[in-house]
């Protein structure tokens, strides 16, 4: 297993200490910012072990987002369990979830494999929208019933911040791990990987079951933290804005989209006080990335250093 | 309800209506995917435009007679503008990257176009009445029914053969078959490649603004009819077969069928049984059931 290069494991060190400092500016909106952030950089990391590392493009990943939210924001308010139990049980239910829809998935591959994980996107949308008993429909499932240990804004921040640490710290190590390494062989070349012996199907459906697992907690997270889950968190347009943020910060790299997610969620709250035309905005940057910047913002920056070391 | 033969007989006109003006949607989607292989998202955006500008259209000429089929002209030159400008644009400088570059940069233009549609006509629901000469009821023996919905019942087949014979029995049809198979080779042989590539995206795109202009007296033309009319488009084409023009038309069908029957069999559900519906044919053929199995790429 490969270890964290120094200046990787220093920045890294350095971004949760700084983000653990964030309270103690007093200022509310930071720290809203920051748990916001951090819970969508989780989600972008997740869906990067599916498109990164195994090369299989899920325009559906809203689907176990949303289900690690409704299940754990259900778990809590009309079942009472306790949130040891719940967000547990929500992020399991997503991984369940998420190894169903992937074995029948991964019999497709490329532009199939996405429309397929879109079909079955869309029918967790469905279900969350028709449902109206359990999910509250287009309502929406507010009231979420969050432990008063953590239900203030600096205390669900830590919790946030630790939860999406230990999330991240554990991604790295699968994708850094013989599975990892493995998964990347797959995408580089899959008749050569499965000539030498692996498992090509079995290794896509692991990907895909990490993938919506992680992308789960986030949603637990988001659900808590919103006090509520919205139907538009299951719906297509969040899989494809999950999916540009991945893009943004660069897929090939393991912190790429965590760095994508923060620099369009930013944006997003930017230029939201300017302008209601977000969208068009983030059309813009879609369409630069697509055109001029195909390896993202990470990409960029390699560019960049390489370019003026030759210099 | 189901053992009234009336009530039966008008569902499955609403079925055949409801398919067929979808399906004029749909075939433009799949077309476009047949030959530039790209799923085109912004599909439903022109689907969109097609309807408001349809209105518009009316609202200058003061709803006076015709107007409507102005409006319908003008949504099918309208989206055909709006798509050569895209495709000459932005687009064919991606026809050489991904398939997902191509996928999220049809999404750019869905974003980028949902506002634009904002600025210009507002957030305001607006309604287009039935077209003068086609807004009563034919006896249609068993039961009255909307002479408007029964216009789309013909005009949906009538296109479909008009496309088939396009497509099977001339020159041009032939070409685009071609392209469909192999593009390298039809360059080799001398064909200019990126002019078929641009009449194919501009007609698929003034299909998507013709299909919007029909069904603005159904629907309340409004924002937000892009995302989920483009989620149907899907659905039908992945059903029929992607690029396949019958599949785009049967598949048209079954899903007006599914939602028309489903609303009374499970109300409030036949949404999940649509997608339900698209996951079995997606499990059992994944190519759809008038589509071709595609060589996988590895």
């Amino acid at each position: 297993m490969m270890v964290l290069s120094r200046p990787v494991a220093i920045a890294c060190l350095a971004t949760v200490v700084i983000l653990a400092l964030v309270p103690l500016t007093g200022q509310a909106f930071f720290v809203d910012l920051a748990t916001q952030i951090l819970i969508y950089a989780l989600f972008a990391l997740s869906l990067n072990v599916l498109i990164g590392y195994s090369g299989n493009v899920s325009f559906g990943h809203a689907a176990y987002f949303a289900i690690g939210g409704y299940a754990c924001a259900i778990l809590l308010t009309t079942y009472q369990w306790p949130l040891i139990i719940s967000f547990p049980a929500a992020v399991v239910l997503a991984g369940v979830s998420a190894a169903f829809v992937g074995y029948f998935c991964i019999r497709l591959t490329d532009i199939y494999f996405a429309m397929l994980t879109l079909a079955f996107s869309m029918l967790v949308w469905s279900v969350a929208l028709k449902w109206r008993d359990v999910t509250g429909g287009d309502d929406g499932f507010v009231g979420v019933a969050v432990p008063d240990l953590i239900a203030g804004r600096n205390s669900y921040f830590y919790f946030t911040l630790i939860v999406v640490t230990l999330s991240t710290a554990v991604l790295w190590v699968i994708c850094h791990s013989a599975f990892g390494r493995t998964l990347v062989a797959v995408r580089e070349n899959r008749t050569r990987a499965g000539f030498v012996g692996v498992n090509t199907r079995m290794m896509r459906l692991v990907a895909f079951i990490v993938a919506g697992t992680f992308a789960g907690i986030a949603g637990a997270l988001l659900g808590m933290y919103n006090r509520g889950m919205f139907i538009e968190n299951a719906f297509w347009t969040e899989s494809a804005q999950v999916l540009i943020m991945t893009l943004l910060g660069g897929m090939f790299s393991f912190f790429g989209p965590a760095i994508g997610a923060a620099v369009l969620y930013l944006l997003n709250v930017y230029i939201n006080e300017y302008t209601e035309y977000w969208p068009t905005v983030l059309g813009v940057i879609l369409l630069v990335i697509l055109l001029f910047l195909p390896e993202g913002l990470v990409g960029l920056a390699k560019k960049l250093r390489r370019g003026t070391g030759s210099a | 309800m189901l053992t009234n033969p009336t009530f039966l007989f008008v569902q499955l006109m609403n079925s055949i209506s409801l398919g067929m003006n979808l399906f004029i949607i749909a075939a433009g989607l799949s077309l476009i995917f047949g030959v530039l292989r790209v799923i085109n998202f912004a599909h439903g955006a022109f689907y969109m435009f097609g309807a408001y500008i349809c209105y518009s259209t009316i609202a200058y000429f003061a709803e006076g007679p015709g107007s409507f089929w102005a409006g319908v002209v003008a949504a099918g030159l309208g989206l055909a503008i709006l798509a050569l400008l895209i495709e000459r644009g932005l687009l064919r400088f991606l026809y050489d990257k991904e398939h997902l570059m191509q996928l999220l940069f049809t999404f750019a233009i869905v974003l980028i176009l949902g506002d634009l549609a904002k600025i210009i006509w507002g957030t305001d629901q607006y309604s287009v009445p039935y077209p003068a000469g086609m807004d009563g009821a034919a006896n249609l023996g068993i039961s009255y029914y909307p002479q408007y919905l029964l216009f789309l019942c013909v005009f949906g087949p009538v296109l479909a053969i008009v496309m088939w014979l396009v497509v099977d029995k001339t020159r041009w049809g032939r070409i685009i078959r071609a392209a469909t198979q192999d593009r390298e080779m039809l360059a080799a042989l001398g064909m200019n490649v990126p002019l078929v590539y641009t009449s194919v995206f501009v007609a698929g795109s003034a299909l998507a603004g013709i299909g919007g202009a029909l069904a603005a007296p159904r629907v309340a033309v409004s924002p937000g009819m892009d995302t989920t009319i483009i989620v149907e488009a899907f659905i039908i084409v992945i059903i029929g077969g992607l690029g396949s023009l019958w599949g785009s038309f049967w598949g048209a069908l079954i899903l007006g069928i599914v939602t028309m029957y489903g609303t009374v069999l499970v109300p409030d559900w036949e949404i999940v049984l649509t997608y339900v519906l698209m996951l079995v044919v997606l499990l059992l053929r994944p190519w759809g059931l008038f589509g071709r199995p595609e060589l996988e790429s590895h």
